[in-house]
């Protein structure tokens, strides 16, 4: 079908500017504004531009389109600029440059139950999520057994939702959204709460949106399920599209790409300088060059998440919740090394997302940021890991009857 | 499962421009339109609705007393300001008026203006989840929380009926007029009103500043006092407070005329809330698309 694209996007851009003077504090108080006047007075007098602000582009000269019925899915690290991509498209926040066409009625779904009323009953909450979604207090009434019924929540739809448990509220609230009926619809990675049951159940339902021709643009960190639901895959990468194409092709040019090969530098970082990820025989190393010269943290605590190919994470691990870490010393710059010993991984690659900061607070993190390969770390015959899973497991077999005990035992398995 | 219905085919693209599809045509860039924000402002008065109904219904559930605080609070300031200013002050009520009806009625508006500058000066911060996420007109959210500041007046009205009723001094024919100077204290509040959410956004000292504003106008507005004690030549400036103008008219309406109608400080009133408006919707208009960006 040869037809205006539902949503075309020509050099569309968001910038923010970055206060160096107060990080972190985006809302000002006024006595800070009448102090600096002068500051600020003399400076555009001047025509200086203050030395202290800095533009940074979330998003630049982006261009996409998107057809009718197409089921595009958003990928990229955390910062890459999907959410601002989402919120430009929601209308939420204006961009700074260039224009985005869209055709036809447009509901985004940005974080489940935006709006929702600890004090309001389940029943209240629907209307009030169906107005703020967009729905006409009609359509609301029209689908409200199916909400109820989709959410499975009928028994407590006069409770208020304060006493829900985070499981019913997350139902309720992704069951109004996911009974809008946009033409176009955008959504954040909101599955990744809520039980598998209703994850599954969600999917289905957007698998049925999607089949029924509509629009829908995704963003997810489980590549698994953008693999599973959509058709076309957009990576954008600082802000900037990286690859436009289908989905197989933009989830290969994501993990490729943007994972980068065991080791990863980072010159300009505040704190973390290098992250490497290596196998060494049976054990994988990781390590993490850091330099706190804010003193900010109390444990260099550097985490790691290990997934497979299609991100579905195996393992992960930091050292706070090795145990009290109280009376030890910990240098302020410097590496920090995780030794994992016996993974028993298969053969294959493997992603592996870091974080590090300390008890209270993650200062660092970054998804899939390099990759690990794997190659023979257990000897053994491999079965196929997309079948059985990744882990290669230590097993002692035990033959017992007709008076015999045979074992057999897996130190074959070593590699 | 049958839980879809057939979908109308609107919106759906075929070859060649289609009114449906030109009906929903959105273009999204820098800037934005001015006639679009006020078309959205209407197609979003669902919204508005159900906001200002949220805002009732969870007051009304979260405070024990309920709406035994909206009766509470007029009664209370209406006993202590008859006693500073009628018993110890010994000021003078108009004409035959029990001194309490003059404060009740005064109170009236006063009380309209300071809930509507309370409800709305953090309604936009108290709603920052929704800002951040949704798409739309921001000026709905300090719009809606009007409601709740015109039930608790509702109540303030009940008040003052049997209060009247007790002392014998219902309204005569002038009462008629009361919608009127109700809008008229609507419009005087809503200026400042957006002009002060937009301002608490970015300046987060506003939610301070306001309930201070609040008490000083207080003394400063004829509340407890009728408005022909001011001596003549402090008269023009104290009646640039948009508020004498309400409370005078008020007053005429619903106390058999007590006070004349001054046409001049009831015009000032009315342009002082003009600028106010117009000034408030300027810098609403001009701040909210950065909401998102700071909230």
């Amino acid at each position: 079908m040869t037809s205006a694209p539902v949503i075309h996007a020509e050099g569309l851009g968001k910038s923010y500017r970055l206060l160096h003077r107060d990080e972190g504090m985006r809302y000002q108080a006024l006595r800070d504004t009448i102090a600096r006047a002068p500051a600020a007075l003399a400076r555009r007098l001047t025509g200086k531009a203050a030395g202290n602000v800095e533009t940074f582009w979330a998003l630049k000269d982006l261009d996409f389109e998107v057809q009718q019925g197409q089921v595009l899915g958003v990928l990229g690290r955390n910062g890459a600029g999907k959410s601002t991509l989402l919120k430009l498209l929601s209308r939420v926040t204006d961009p700074s440059a260039g224009r985005a066409t869209i055709r036809g009625r447009v509901a985004s779904l940005l974080e489940v139950g935006t709006g929702f009323h600890p004090e309001l009953t389940g029943r209240e909450n629907i209307f009030l999520n169906g107005a703020i979604l967009g729905m006409k207090r009609e359509e609301t009434k029209r689908r409200f057994d199916e909400i109820v019924a989709f959410a499975e929540v009928e028994r407590f739809l006069d409770t208020p939702v304060k006493r829900y448990s985070s499981g019913m509220y997350v139902r309720l609230a992704f069951s109004v959204a996911a009974h809008l009926e946009p033409e176009i619809l955008i959504v954040d990675e909101v599955l990744a709460v809520g039980d598998r049951d209703f994850q599954k159940k969600c999917i289905g339902r957007m698998s049925d949106v999607a089949g029924e021709g509509r629009t829908v643009i995704f963003v997810s960190h489980n590549i698994h399920v953008l693999r599973d639901l959509c058709t076309h895959g957009l990576v954008l990468q600082n802000g900037r599209n990286a690859f436009s194409g289908t989905i197989a092709g933009a989830i290969e040019h994501y993990t490729n790409a943007s994972a980068q090969a065991g080791e990863k530098l980072y010159p300009n970082g505040k704190l973390v300088k290098r992250v490497a990820v290596r196998q060494e025989g049976g054990n994988i190393v990781l390590e993490c060059d850091y330099d706190d010269a804010d003193k900010q943290l109390d444990i260099p605590s550097f985490g790691y998440i290990i997934h497979d190919a299609d991100g579905r994470p195996i393992l992960g691990h930091n050292p706070v919740i090795e145990g009290s870490y109280a009376g030890l010393e910990f240098p302020r710059t410097g590496t920090v090394r995780a030794t994992i010993s016996q993974p028993r991984l298969l053969d294959g690659s493997y992603l592996v997302s870091i974080f590090l900061g300390d008890a209270y607070t993650t200062y660092f993190s970054e998804d899939h940021c390099v990759t690990l390969a794997i190659e023979g770390m257990v000897s053994a015959v491999q079965l196929p890991a997309a079948r059985v899973g990744p882990v290669y497991p230590q097993v002692d077999y035990e033959f017992i009857g007709e008076g015999l005990h045979t074992r057999l035992t897996a130190a074959r398995g070593e590699g | 499962m049958g839980r879809f219905r057939p979908r109308r085919p609107r919106g759906r693209l075929t070859i060649g421009p289609t009114l449906s599809n030109s009906k929903h045509l959105l273009v999204i860039e820098p800037g934005g339109s001015k006639l679009r924000y006020w078309r959205d402002v209407w197609s979003y008065r669902e919204l508005l609705a159900i906001l200002a109904w949220r805002d009732v219904a969870v007051r009304y559930k979260q405070a024990v007393l309920g709406s035994g605080w909206a009766i509470i609070r007029p009664l209370l300031t209406m006993l202590i300001f008859t006693f500073i200013f009628g018993v110890l002050a010994k000021l003078p009520s108009e004409g035959s008026t029990p001194y309490p009806l003059l404060v009740l009625a005064g109170m009236l508006p006063w009380l309209l203006f300071a809930g509507i500058m309370n409800e709305a000066s953090n309604s936009l911060i108290n709603n920052a989840p929704l800002v951040g996420k949704i798409y739309f007109p921001r000026i709905i959210i300090p719009v809606a929380t009007c409601l709740v500041a015109l039930i608790d007046f509702v109540i303030s009205i009940a008040i003052f009926v049997v209060m009247a009723a007790w002392y014998g001094f219902l309204p005569d024919w002038r009462v008629i007029f009361f919608p009127v100077f109700t809008l008229l204290a609507l419009f005087v509040s809503m200026g400042p009103a957006l002009l002060i959410s937009a301002l608490n956004v970015k300046y987060r000292d506003f939610r301070y500043i306001v309930p201070f504003m609040i008490q000083i106008g207080m003394y400063v507005t004829p509340v407890g006092f009728s408005s022909t004690i001011v001596p003549e030549k402090y008269q023009l400036a104290f009646s640039l407070n948009p508020m004498v103008g309400v409370i005078d008219a008020f007053r005429w309406s619903l106390l058999r005329g007590a006070n004349p109608l001054d046409w001049v400080s009831l015009s000032i009133s009315i342009g002082v809330a003009l600028v106010m408006m117009l000034l408030g919707i300027a810098y609403f208009r001009g701040t909210e698309k950065t909401f998102a960006d700071i909230i």
